[in-house]
């Protein structure tokens, strides 16, 4: 069984999706992720133990490679289409309650803004890293944001912003879901902010890449 | 008239303009608003701003087309309106510019990815193909495909401007530094290999711009000039980076901090220099001050 989910973690890291994936090139003609975790539930590996033990740290691993800028964009985009692929399988187990989520992820682009793809990574990596993202697109208002959250209590919202012009958005997104609810975990990301940024405008963090958004909610998670 | 490679291979050095993004938002371009489609509805504010960097020295100005494909444009529900306002842009660039400077009609990445499925390269070939001659029609000399990350992308559209106008092609990539002091771009594209395949695509001219400033693109330059030792180089930095003063954002590099870059760019191997996001008029000014007397 540990041979079985070491296989499906580098399926995960590397971005193997199925045995027909012609990529990467060197695991040409090898089963995926998609094979692999359909394997694994056939031979009675428990669904909560090939998302902790496999998936979830094959994603990490990535994760944590893209942010020391040892993997680019592509490779972050095949491990989550890997993802993709193995969680397919474990969708019943959600949602008979057998597989839990390690909470809801709220994720958008703030309003102005039509970038997708760095809030598309961070949304890949999160549910990479066992949460439920609710992903609201692109050009998302301030109410947009707080009606998801109203729907969603107690999920930790992400907000994205690639032009310095719409970044001032944040700032009022962030005030109205505090206001909605003072404890509201509120995370922003984007090319043009910092760390300062995100203080002054009374965001709960920042992070460069996608993996420290993730990193800083398990962190959080385990002093709890 | 002469082409912008032949002019830049006799030796000159060619000025282009600064900003355009930017530059709109400052005349009140709204967030949400689409760009180009002030090509007919503010047509006078572009033509000002195309007509401030003529006045400024560009020798080549783009045009308010960088988000003018048809994926670009679906945004705003106005895919079905590629030629016509990307032939607007062309035409107002054309007519500040007069015969004797070049407009570069500016064609920006789609935001698609092939290797995720998002789009096929058939698609995205119609697409720059559709752009390019609604541009040429309006009368650009160049297209000038710019701030790409990914080489299938790029290529395909130097292929679709290529295969469809008789205009030169300009390539521009944009690049991030990495941590050990390498520059990638996003989709993990190194300079040299950038320059290989634009110049297999059949990219005129290749170069570099936005995200960085001034004094972190010769590293960049040096890594083309030694890829494509013939092809003439653009180089349009940001004016340094964007700080956010009382909600509103300025650039770091001024005109005169800016300039002061130019002698090692054109000694890294640029003789086309021009700049992007956050700088206007002066800047190109004093670009344009800097490089006087100097051959490329």
């Amino acid at each position: 069984m540990q041979d079985l989910l070491e296989q499906i973690t580098v399926c995960i890291e590397r971005g193997k999706v199925n045995g027909k994936s012609p990529y990467p090139p060197d695991m040409r003609g090898q089963d995926g992720a998609d094979e692999l975790v359909s394997k694994a539930l056939g031979a009675g590996v428990p669904a909560t133990d090939i998302l902790e033990r496999a998936l979830i740290i094959g994603m990490g691993n990535v994760g944590q490679k893209f942010s020391e800028n040892k993997v680019f964009v592509p490779d972050l985009l095949m491990s989550a289409k890997a993802m993709t692929a193995a969680m397919k399988h474990l969708k019943p187990f959600f949602e008979s309650g057998q597989a839990k989520h390690k909470g809801t992820f709220i994720l958008g682009t703030v309003q102005g803004d039509l970038h997708d793809i760095g809030k598309n990574l961070v949304g890949m990596v999160m549910e990479g890293g066992g949460w439920k993202v609710v992903d609201l697109g692109v050009d998302v208002s301030a109410e947009k944001f707080l009606e998801a959250l109203k729907q969603n209590p107690g999920s930790v919202v992400g907000l994205s912003a690639l032009l310095t012009t719409t970044m001032v958005n944040m700032e009022k997104t962030v005030k109205l879901l505090k206001q909605h609810d003072a404890k509201a975990t509120v995370l922003v990301g984007g090319a043009p902010l910092t760390n300062e940024f995100a203080k002054k405008i009374g965001a709960d963090a920042y992070s460069p890449d996608p993996q420290g958004a993730l990193n800083y909610l398990t962190d959080r998670h385990s002093r709890n | 008239m002469k082409r912008i490679t032949q002019t830049l291979t006799g030796g000159r050095v060619l000025i282009s303009d600064g900003a355009w993004g930017t530059f709109l938002i400052r005349k009140g371009l709204r967030p949400g608003e689409c760009p180009e489609l002030w090509n007919v509805e503010h047509r006078e504010a572009v033509l000002e701003i195309a007509r401030s960097y003529v006045e400024a020295g560009s020798d080549a100005i783009s045009t308010n087309s960088f988000g003018g494909s048809a994926f670009k444009l679906a945004h705003y529900g106005l895919s079905d309106r590629v030629h016509e306002l990307n032939r607007a842009a062309a035409a107002i660039s054309r007519e500040a510019a007069g015969p004797n400077r070049f407009v570069m009609g500016s064609i920006g990445p789609t935001g698609k990815i092939l290797m995720m499925g998002d789009v096929t390269e058939e698609e995205l070939y119609e697409a720059f193909k559709g752009q390019s001659l609604a541009l040429a029609d309006g009368g650009a000399d160049a297209c000038l495909i710019e701030t790409m990350t990914a080489l299938d992308e790029a290529t395909i559209a130097i292929r679709a401007a290529k295969e469809n106008t008789p205009l030169e092609v300009i390539c521009t990539f944009t690049y991030d530094r990495q941590m050990g002091g390498r520059y990638h771009t996003m989709m993990g594209v190194a300079p040299a290999s950038m320059a290989e395949a634009a110049l297999a695509a059949g990219a005129d001219i290749i170069g570099v711009n936005c995200s960085l400033g001034p004094g972190e693109m010769p590293p960049i330059v040096r890594e083309l000039r030694q890829a494509a030792p013939n092809t003439p180089i653009l180089v349009q930095p940001n004016a340094g980076h964007p700080v956010v003063k009382n909600g509103l954002d300025t650039y770091s590099e001024t005109p005169e901090t800016f300039a002061r870059f130019v002698p090692e760019l054109m000694a890294s191997g640029a003789g086309f220099l021009g700049a992007c996001c956050g700088s206007g008029p002066d800047h190109i000014r004093a670009i344009a001050a800097a490089t006087a007397g100097r051959r490329a």
